[in-house]
This record gives structure tokens, sequence and C-alpha cells, in this order.
């Protein structure tokens, strides 16, 4: 029998340090869709999503009211749309499927106008990326990735010069909303194919049919933790404060899961162990490094905290869940994290430093604004240095980068909700032209002599 | 972990005559069988802690019926399914 301290713990956890699931997301494979013929496509891959999710809000909504928690999120992804438009020619039929679709089963967010393209791009990854400022500005609820590099293929800088361009096109195309198309591209190296955080979602290749993923949350959990059991202690007593709160956030997040999983009668894919901030007080990554003993996030031994945050995340969340997968790290949003926009805004948090903390944990560059006169150049090259701490370190780096039209450092922009605000942040004024003007690759590490 | 039909319902507010009467008439209106009650009141505030049978009961009709005298008394009344807490709490 559970006893009255620990029914309590939960009750506070959920009403008063925001413990929620921030999304379930339902992949699903569009590949039986493909057709040449664009009407087609359209009908196939409307019917497919919206049969395959009919329930899944409503279903979401009754485990929300009958184990008491939050679930922020409700979203699909799919198969890459370059994949599936390849016979057809033009992937911007995908995204109105897609787009359509999203709104008749009531998600906020569908992922996976995507394109792989780490080794090379075929006519339909280049479509896809030359469709991206149309896509992105003509839809509502679609949602973008490319990944440009892994650590077995390298970096295919040609893609990377794309993106680059195509992340200046999309804030041109939605100028009239402070860029905010480009907070629906992120650009990775090492992508998963299970994630079922947005932007980044897609439902990869070697997936099954369908598959219910579940992304977890809890910031304000792990922060009230070590407020009350880690005061002034050893990190030895952080590291399994952190562990222990991440089992309890996960298991939770396992829970949810596998009762979705059984009433959609759809198979449970992973719980992804993030801890994703948002920019609500109470909320944040960014104050849990602060509790550690740092003045403001971005100091010297802020890596060090974000790498202790990162692994003991994993190792207590790992052993909660059957299958873990997704992301799995703690995300450094700037915008989406109030202690992030603190920090930015007293110039305490670079963009210098925010590189440096990707090497530790989950994901990247994300959220980040920057003045809206930096070149396309300039962004593919910030690009192309995420996608290498990624493809020498092994792990998925991303950039979700917003260079705000009209805007300069200095200024801020504003996005409401859940992607809250972001002060724009100062790159160098140094030109990377040349360097990315070269093209070809850059070809893949030695995964020996490690050094 | 085995399906079970039970649920916890925590009552948090200031105390008042009636809470556990009022709580519980909801209760067996909806068929809800309790099973185990933990109530203190300290410096005025009232809390309780129900594990309840929920096997004859419809959660969302309970649910909507709690939440109403939440209202009435001015109180935060909750109801869970119990998983959630053997989910958390045991391995």
């Amino acid at each position: 029998m559970i006893n009255t301290s620990e029914i309590l713990q939960t009750v506070r956890m959920i009403s008063e340090e925001k413990l929620d699931i921030r999304t379930i997301t339902m992949g699903i494979s569009l590949f039986a869709c493909a057709t040449p013929d664009r009407k087609a496509l359209y009908q196939n891959v409307y019917d497919r999503i919206t049969r395959q999710a009919e329930h899944l809000v409503a279903t979401g909504e009754a485990l929300e009211r009958e184990f008491g928690i939050p679930i922020v999120n409700k979203r699909i992804s799919v198969t890459p749309a370059s994949l599936v438009a390849a016979a057809c020619g033009d992937p911007v039929v995908v995204a109105r499927a897609m787009d359509a679709a999203a709104k008749e089963t009531g998600v906020n967010y569908i992922g996976g106008y995507t394109a792989l393209v780490q080794k090379g791009m075929t006519a339909s990854d280049r479509a896809l990326i030359a469709s991206l400022p149309e896509a992105l500005s003509t839809t509502e609820r679609v949602c973008s990735s490319v990944n440009v590099a892994s650590t077995r293929a390298g970096i295919d800088m040609d893609a990377v010069r794309l993106c680059g361009q195509a992340v200046k096109d999309i804030a041109e195309a939605t100028r009239d909303t402070d860029a905010s198309g480009c907070m629906k591209l992120v650009v990775f190296a090492n992508a998963v194919e299970d994630n079922p955080f947005m932007a980044g979602a897609f439902h990869g290749p070697g997936e099954g049919d369908c598959c219910i993923n579940v992304g977890i949350s809890g910031p304000g959990v792990v922060k009230h933790a070590l407020e009350k059991e880690a005061k002034g202690q050893p990190f030895d007593v952080v590291a399994e404060t952190i562990k222990k709160t991440a089992f309890k956030i996960t298991r939770v997040g396992q829970l949810i899961a596998r009762e979705a999983s059984s009433r959609l009668g759809v198979p449970f894919g992973i719980v992804d162990l993030s801890l994703a901030p948002t920019p609500a007080m109470g909320d944040s990554v960014a104050h849990i490094l602060e509790e550690m003993g740092l003045e403001v996030c971005g100091c010297h031994g802020t890596t060090a905290a974000l790498a202790l945050l990162n692994d003991a995340v994993k190792k207590g969340g790992v052993m909660a869940s059957s299958h873990v997968g997704g992301l799995s790290g703690a995300f450094i949003p700037v915008s989406e994290d109030i202690g992030m926009i603190h920090a930015a805004e007293r110039g305490a948090l670079s963009l210098e430093k925010l590189e440096a903390m990707t090497c530790v944990c989950s994901v990247g560059l994300d959220m980040i604004a920057v003045p809206g006169d930096t070149p396309a150049s300039t962004i593919a090259a910030i690009i192309a240095d995420e996608a290498a701490i990624g493809m020498v370190n092994s792990k998925t780096t991303a950039v979700r980068i917003i260079p705000a039209p009209g805007k300069d450092v200095g200024d801020e922009v504003n996005f409401g909700g859940l992607f809250g605000r972001a002060p724009i942040m100062r790159v160098s004024p140094y030109s990377a032209e040349a360097f990315i003007a070269r093209g070809g690759r850059i070809p893949a590490p030695l995964q020996s002599l490690k050094n | 972990m085995e399906k079970k039909n039970t649920a916890v319902v925590t009552v948090v507010g200031n105390d008042t005559i009636g809470i556990i009467a009022r709580v519980s008439a909801v209760l067996a209106h909806h068929e809800a069988n309790i099973q185990d009650i933990s109530q203190t009141v300290l410096s005025g505030m009232f809390n309780m802690i129900m594990i309840v049978d929920i096997s004859l009961s419809r959660f969302g009709e309970l649910k909507d019926a709690l939440d109403v005298l939440a209202g009435e008394l001015g109180l935060q009344i909750r109801i869970q399914r119990s998983e959630i807490f053997d989910a958390m709490h045991r391995i």
C-alpha cells in the first residue's frame, strides 16, 4: 500500500512543481501513401494520418483526467516527406496534407517535413529543402527537419549551405511574425528516428507502421529536490538526488506511454528522458544549474554542471522504462527557458558558451535569435560547427536559429506561449563565406585514436 | 502491473464542518467504496487522503461531481487512478 507521504509527494510534484508529460507523439509511417499523382498523394496522406490518429487527442485527454497529470501536447510524427514525395516530385503536397490532417485530428504540431541528407541529396531532398520557405510560411502546424551530418557519413556541406540559405528565406517569408517559421525547422546531425519532441520529430524509415512515443518533462521537480535534499552537499549527493527524481518522473512517463499504447491499440515505442523547460517560472533547466551553485547560467562551471545533470537524468531514467530513446537529455532552448532568457539578457550567456554546453547535453543551439542581417553563410557556418560537434562526439546535435528581420542585438523577439521570448544574441562579425562556398563533404571521423 | 480499480482522493483546504460527510456522500452516490481514510487538521488546514474502490463507478462522472463539490466547499479535491502512485514509488 502506498503511504501518505508518497501520495502527498506525487500530488505536490504535479500541483506545485509543474510535473507534466510534455508530449504523447504518435509516429505514423506514410510509405504506403507514395504515388506519382499529386491529388492521390494528398488524399492518401490525409486519410492515413486522420484514420490512424483519430482518437489520439481524446485518449490523451482521458489519461490526463484519470491520472491527474497534465499532458501538455498531443502530436504526430510521420515518415520523412522527401521519401514519401519522391515519386510525385512535389513535397509541398505532403506538407498541405499533413497540415490539414493535424487540424482535423486536433494536434498542435505534426513533424516529418524532413529530408535525411547526411551523405547526399536526391532530387526529392533538394526539392524539399528548396520548398521550406513556402511550406513553413503557408502551413500552420507542420514542423520540419533536415539531417545534414552523421558520425558514419560525415557532414554534407552542400546541404549545410542550402539550409543556411533556407533559414534566411524562411525568416523573410515569415517576417511579419518575427521569423516565426524558423521555429519550425531543426537542422540535425545524427538525428534520431523516434524523437517525440517538436520541431525535430519524424517517424524514421526504420520504424514500424505506427507507435506511441512519450516525452517527459520536470525541470521544476529536479530543482525542488536539489533544494530540499542536496543544499550545500557534495556532487555525489547532487547526482544521487537527480537520479532518484528522474526515476520517479520517468516511471510516470512509462505508465502513460503504456496506457496510451494499450487504449489506442498501437505499439509502445519509447520514453524520451528529456528535461524540457518552459518559459514558466519554476520550469527551468538553467535554474537547476544555478541551484548547483552558479551565480547565473553561462558562467564558468556551467558546462560541468550540465554534464552532471544530463548524465544523472539518463542514469535515473533508464531503469524506469522498458524502452528509452529519442533525444533523452536536458534541453537548453534559450527562448523556452526563463533562466536562459534572463542569463542571455544579462549578457552572461553567449552563443560560444551555448555551443560548449551542447557538447555535453541533448540537442544543441535551440531557439536562438540572432540579428536579421546575419548572412546565410554565417548561419550555415553555425550549423556546420554544431554538426561537427555531433559528428565527432557520436551524439545528436541540432540548430534551430531565428535571424529576426529588422532586429539587432539589444532587441528581442516574442513568440508567445511555450515558445517564449528571446533576446537577440551577438554572432561573430567575421565572414565564413569562402568556407561555406566550397561545398562537398567533410569526411566521417576516425572511431579510434580518440583524443 | 495488474489492472487495479482503485483511486486516490486527496482533499486539502480550510477546515469546516462536514467535509468528510460531503465527500463521502458524493463517493457513495457514485458507487465508490472507501477502503482507507487518513485525515489530519494542522493549524486550521484540513488534509485528507482516501483510497477508494471505483470498480462500479464511472470515473468521469465521479470526477465531475467532486469538482463541483470542490467549488462549493472552496477546497482542492483531486481524484487520480492509483497506478500513478504505484509507478512512481514502487519498483
